[in-house]
């Protein structure tokens, strides 16, 4: 930002009529403005730590929740979410949870499910 | 736990795989009026089961009244062994609430660290390491008697997996802010609130207290008070975004720092400021830090500075009081520090007590009118970033932490590009189709595709997760052979399971040890004396952590530290005796039957009288409880008449309190009371007794004493001491 002298006491003429109480509630409405295009962005976009933490809430160690992570993200398959991925797998497979989301680490497991998805974007 | 036992570190990491948290979430104190000996308390919480007294409750009976607000301690020497140790320490100095810093870099390591490495500034934050302390502190927590919070760090680029793992392992607190990922540690800012959504719903979820990241900007901005604006607008960033994903009000939590510190007029600062924020913020709770951004070296300037942000807490609210070790502008903090920045938390608050209840504030003049300003500033501040475009447009500004007071600026802010830091480019949008089965899942998550009955349970479609089965959890316990917690065990298990002992600052068997010196030169001259001391000392590693010139020709202080390199054995120390005293009901029959007189006062040019009084007084449980009848010569009594008057009154003892210790005057008269009874043929049949805070038994008896006294005697010692004496010249 480029340089500036102190102009509080102009910018400041449309506050001073406010009383404590609705400069307080000014103060949050300005603040809600500014955070509702950032709460929408995180509702949106997910990302590869959101996605590991899915992965370690379904019960995968932090080193395989990484590694399932990179690769689907290596196809393009994290928008779907991890999670999702795995849980598509798992009802296609007849082992566990775990058993499925290590399979994606081996190379046709997870072109099979690339199949699965391609027709989704 | 037994407080005469040390804590057992290989029983804590035994069978951890298995261990899981006694309870999760938050727990703020038990807090009201108590009465406690003599007094009543206001902002006060009840005593502890087990506590280390302030040192000078020693003369109001071991008295430890706790404050209100919950105290934190951050530990985090690089060894988290070694720091379990030290949460206990700080347990019994009053600590609820132990914040442990994570290794330098942690933040940007993009996923979960495991195992046990050694750390630099911090420790790596791991499942085991949590685990570990987590178990630690639910047994320290039951020795103490009250619930201890557990808090550590969920920011960097692995924010959302370090969020599960502190839920699953019930840590009860963590700071949270993606602004703090964005301006400090250039992380991708777009990532950084992505993340941090996750973060802070699973936090929700957790129950856990959320601490935000704005006191960094005090800590870094060119002159910290004009940056009083931009920190409500901080606070009020992340409060709020944390508020509406889910967090509860009450849980959330600002870090606020008074930004100002002596020698700036540290009230006239930070007082306006305190106000404005609380008013701002009435709905969330305060975590009142103490200022790091003007720490010396110097721990006494430091605990002055602290003590004034205790009065700002005073006068206004901490819900959280955060301490900081005095050491800390010197180095990673020691144990000492710990304890001492606790026990000036304390009493700095316990002696404030209810302060805003015989005080008002002044509504006109400069206090409201500057509180007012601050909150306008920080308005206009808000209403620019939504002129910009936005909070990202602001950042790529450089509208944050620049060193202007809002509206001023000096165009030194920070500055980072939306597509730009570690993590740029990695946010993906989530598909239609996108789904998480998990509980604590923020954003869009199309579960109704399976079915409309996950909506409100999404992990019931996988029949539960982590949150709701621990047992799902996938424990790693080592992945470094070499660098792991049992290597370090082992090489100083000496220490742990051998009768040798090492003195210590941080870590076991470190060998640390300060020494404070004077010299009577400059500052140039003073350091490389101190340095060739140290050697000379046979101290390694010697380094100079403080100097202090007291006048630039006549004389420095310089504190400097150094490793001692022996060890010593337990089983050749001589112990000082602690003296066996007789039963009260025995004192009292002897007395019954034996007249004992005494004669007593404060010997030479000494005037102090408090020690001796209460030795003598009945109201203080002094002799004079037991029978003893006494002669009170009063303050600086020649050392003769001491004598003189115990053969007038035919007293079988003298006791003569020597306060003074200067060029170790107590000694010697000490050596002239003897003397002069030997003199007077008398010394064979009277007891002499010396006290006073400097006074040592060994010592004592070398200057001619029969026994000598220190600091914490009771008037007990001293009868019993009498009667056996007694016993022994005249039954003997």
């Amino acid at each position: 930002m480029k340089a500036r002298n102190d102009d509080y006491n102009e910018r400041r003429k449309h506050l001073e009529s406010y009383t404590d109480q609705e400069l307080k509630a000014y103060f949050y409405q300005l603040t809600d403005k500014i955070i509702d295009p950032l709460l929408d962005l995180a509702y949106d976009y997910t990302s590869p730590a959101i996605e590991r933490s899915v992965l370690l809430r379904m019960g995968f160690s932090s080193i395989e929740a990484k590694a399932i992570t990179d690769r689907l993200f290596d196809h393009g398959l994290l928008e779907y979410g991890a999670g999702h991925i795995v849980y598509l797998l798992y009802q296609r497979k007849n082992v566990t949870i775990r058993e499925v989301g290590l399979m994606l680490l081996d190379g046709k497991t997870i072109e099979e499910m690339v199949e699965v998805f391609k027709h989704e974007s | 736990m037994n407080p005469n036992e040390k804590l057992d570190i290989r029983n804590i990491l035994k069978d951890l795989e298995h261990y899981r948290p006694k309870r999760k979430g938050w727990v703020w104190r038990e807090k009201g009026p108590i009465d406690l000996g003599p007094f009543h308390y206001v902002q006060a919480s009840p005593s502890l089961k087990n506590y280390i007294a302030l040192p000078s409750a020693r003369n109001l009976n071991g008295i430890d009244p706790q404050p209100d607000s919950t105290i934190t301690t951050e530990i985090a020497s690089g060894r988290f062994e070694d720091d379990i140790r030290r949460m206990r320490m700080a347990a019994y100095h009053g600590a609820d609430h132990i914040m442990v810093i994570r290794t330098a870099g942690q933040s940007h390591m993009d996923g979960l660290l495991e195992g046990t490495p050694q750390g630099v500034g911090g420790v790596p934050i791991t499942r085991k390491q949590v685990r570990a302390q987590r178990k630690a502190l639910d047994l320290i927590e039951e020795e103490v008697g009250r619930p201890i919070n557990y808090h550590s760090y969920v920011s960097g680029v692995a924010g959302p997996e370090i969020a599960v793992m502190f839920a699953e392992e019930g840590v009860n607190g963590a700071h949270q802010d993606p602004q703090y990922n964005v301006l400090y540690r250039n992380i991708n800012m777009v990532r950084s609130f992505v993340d941090a959504a996750e973060s802070k719903k699973i936090m929700a979820y957790g129950g856990m207290a959320q601490i935000d990241g704005a006191h960094n900007a005090n800590a870094t901005a060119r002159d910290a008070w004009k940056v009083m604006p931009e920190l409500l607008v901080q606070h009020a960033i992340n409060s709020r975004m944390s508020e509406r994903i889910g967090i509860k009000p009450d849980l959330i939590c600002l870090s606020t720092v008074p930004p100002a510190a002596p020698p700036s007029p540290d009230l006239k600062l930070n007082l306006p400021y305190a106000l404005a924020l609380r008013e701002f913020f009435s709905d969330y709770k305060m975590r009142a830090q103490m200022n790091t951004k003007y720490m010396d070296s110097s721990t006494r300037e430091a605990t002055v500075t602290h003590v004034l942000n205790l009065l700002i807490s005073r006068l206004t609210s901490a819900d959280i009081q955060s301490t900081i070790t005095p050491d800390e502008g010197r180095n990673v903090p020691w144990h000492v520090y710990n304890i001492e920045a606790l026990d000036t938390a304390k009493q700095a608050m316990m002696g404030m007590d209810d302060l805003m209840g015989m005080l008002d504030f002044r509504q006109d003049g400069y206090l409201m009118k500057t509180k007012r300003e601050i909150q306008e500033r920080a308005i206009l501040m808000l209403e620019e970033i939504d002129e910009m475009g936005g909070y990202f447009k602001a950042v790529e500004a450089g509208m944050f932490v620049d060193s202007g007071k809002y509206p001023e600026r000096s165009g030194d802010g920070i500055t980072r590009q939306i597509d730009g830091g570690i993590g740029a480019n990695t946010i993906i949008k989530r598909n239609k189709k996108y789904m998480a089965p998990v509980t604590a899942h923020y954003g869009y998550n199309n579960l109704e595709q399976y079915g409309a009955s996950y909506i409100n349970d999404p992990a019931s479609i996988i029949g539960g997760s982590t949150f709701e089965n621990p047992d799902l959890i996938q424990y790693i316990d080592e992945l470094d052979d070499e660098d792991n917690v049992n290597i370090r065990l082992d090489e100083n298990e000496k220490y742990r399971s051998t009768s040798l002992l090492k003195p210590e600052v941080q870590w076991l068997g470190d060998g640390v040890v300060t020494v404070d010196l004077f010299f009577p030169t400059d500052v140039l001259t003073a350091e490389a004396a101190a340095l060739e001391t140290g050697k000379q000392m046979n101290l390694s590693a010697v380094e100079v952590i403080h100097r202090e010139v007291l006048h630039p020709s006549e004389g420095t202080r310089i504190q400097l530290k150094g490793t001692v390199n022996f060890d010593i054995d337990k089983t050749k120390l001589v112990l000082r005796k602690k003296e066996e005293t007789l039963p009260e009901e025995e004192i009292l029959d002897y007395v019954k039957k034996h007249e004992i007189k005494v004669v007593a006062g404060t010997g030479g040019s000494d005037e102090h009288s408090v020690g001796m009084r209460e030795i003598l007084d009945i109201k203080h449980g002094g002799i004079e409880k037991y029978g003893i009848k006494y002669t009170y010569l009063g303050t600086s009594v020649p050392i003769e008449k001491f004598i003189d008057a115990a053969i007038e009154t035919n007293a079988a003892c003298v006791m003569i309190s020597l306060i003074i210790s200067h060029d170790d005057i107590h000694y010697k008269n000490m050596q002239k009371l003897n003397d002069y009874a030997i003199e007077k043929g008398v010394r064979h049949k009277l007891i002499l007794l010396a006290g006073g805070t400097q006074v040592t038994p060994e010592l004592a008896k070398k200057y001619g004493m029969d026994q000598g006294f220190s600091r914490g005697t009771h008037g007990k010692e001293v009868a019993s001491y009498i009667v056996k004496k007694h016993r022994e010249i005249y039954e003997s």
